[in-house]
């Protein structure tokens, strides 16, 4: 069981780094123009929109894993 | 770098000795209003007093005073501002029953300093892959962060020793981490909240003599999410906290909505016969990291306590490696 923990542990750093490198690589590139004075307020609304989506996205693995790992414990 | 060690030194003295000395007069005193509270993992009818948070908060502001008298950075500032709110927060909590929503609210407001002192840089650093410029992101991360801490550190704060004695593991890890990543002058300014935390655990572990309470709690939170931010490691301060934030996960995936441990009806964990801690089967109790620890089997206290904290140091070799890693780009 406390193997699972640690495991666990390691998947959530595992993916913090992926998220990380998705964040860097799609999120710091966007940039908008044609706008004037609103372009960088447009390209950071876009900006929170995608790191919202991933961070939905990082729950919804992350809640996979939970159930993987602690398929027999979660059933207590 | 030998000019910043006797501001070190001394901070690193003056919380300790703070927070060491002054708790045995706060037993006293809390013992007399009878601010006392049963310890619910205990056979005998055991009352520990509470809350702790003044004093550890009283330990922070003057080891934090002691660097601002050497450094005068807006740094500090913030940190002493944001950290004595979520004190105050914690204590009103602690004196009466506020709503779920009432902590992260507070606490929101309580990270504004640390924006309108301008103690932030809008980068984000990720491990390996660089920075990333999010200006009016980054306010909202700001916004967010202390509220996460805060309540992360209180959710763990289930066991004798368990919330001071994380915090003794997590801020020391995210001080080494500062130093990795060269940013000596917070690294120094964040060294207080492990001393005062270490203190503290003194009075705080099996069998407590006192209760951090939510003030304990919240200052410790706090002033964790504040080092993180104006430190720039925000990424290396979530993965030294991540025993608590799955603690945090846990709840949240199964109970599916902000609410106070109060407010659950399901008991996660019962006791044995001889006293030590078990999980239960009740399907409507949180899964919480305690309860999957026992799920194993029964486990004292102590026993609970310290599986918790070599997480914690599992957790904090992580984010070492993280604070390497920093440093490699790919």
């Amino acid at each position: 069981m406390k193997s699972g923990l640690f495991t666990f542990l390691f998947a959530m750093w595992g993916l913090i780094i992926v998220g990380g490198g998705i964040v860097v690589t799609i999120l710091g590139p966007i940039s908008i123009s044609g706008f004037g004075e609103l372009n960088w307020f447009i390209a950071s609304v876009i900006k929170a929109i995608i790191a919202i989506v991933l961070v939905v996205i990082w729950i919804l693995i992350l809640s996979k894993i939970k159930n993987w790992i602690f398929k027999k414990e979660i059933k207590l | 770098m030998i000019d910043l060690l006797i501001p070190a030194i001394i901070s690193c003295i003056v919380a300790f000795f703070v927070v060491f000395f002054m708790t045995p007069p706060l037993i006293k005193i809390l013992e007399k209003r009878n601010f006392a509270v049963k310890d619910m993992n205990k056979k005998e009818d055991v009352m520990v007093v509470r809350p702790g948070g003044p004093v550890i908060l009283a330990g922070i502001i003057a080891s934090e005073l002691v660097l601002y008298a050497f450094f005068q950075m807006n740094e500090i500032l913030a940190i002493l501002i944001t950290t004595s709110a979520a004190c105050v927060i914690g204590y009103v909590d602690d004196r009466k029953v506020m709503g779920g929503w009432f902590k992260p609210l507070a606490l929101a407001i309580a990270a504004i300093p640390i924006i309108t002192l301008g103690a932030y840089d809008t980068d984000l650093a990720f491990p390996l892959f660089g920075t990333v410029q999010i200006p009016v992101l980054y306010l909202a991360l700001i916004i967010f962060m202390i509220p996460i801490t805060g309540n992360t550190i209180n959710s763990i704060d289930v066991l004798n020793g368990v919330a001071s004695g994380f915090m003794v593991i997590a801020s020391f890890s995210l001080s080494i981490c500062l130093f990795i990543v060269q940013n000596y002058e917070i690294a120094i300014v964040s060294l207080p909240l492990g001393f005062a935390s270490l203190a503290f655990y003194k009075y705080h572990k099996v069998p407590s003599k006192i209760f951090p309470g939510d003030s304990g709690a919240l200052t410790l939170g706090a002033m964790y999410g504040a080092i993180a931010i104006v430190g720039g490691v925000e990424i290396i301060a979530a993965v030294a906290l991540l025993p608590a934030v799955i603690n945090s996960f846990l709840f949240l995936s199964s109970v599916k909505r902000v609410v106070e441990h109060r407010q659950i009806k399901g008991k996660p964990v019962e006791h044995t016969e001889d006293f030590r801690l078990k999980a239960t089967d009740d399907k409507k109790a949180p899964i919480t990291l305690v309860r999957l620890i026992l799920a194993g089997g029964p486990m004292s206290e102590k026993q609970v306590g310290f599986a918790i904290f070599k997480l914690t140091i599992f957790s904090g070799i992580l984010a070492v490696i993280t604070a390497f890693m920093m440093g490699v780009s790919l």
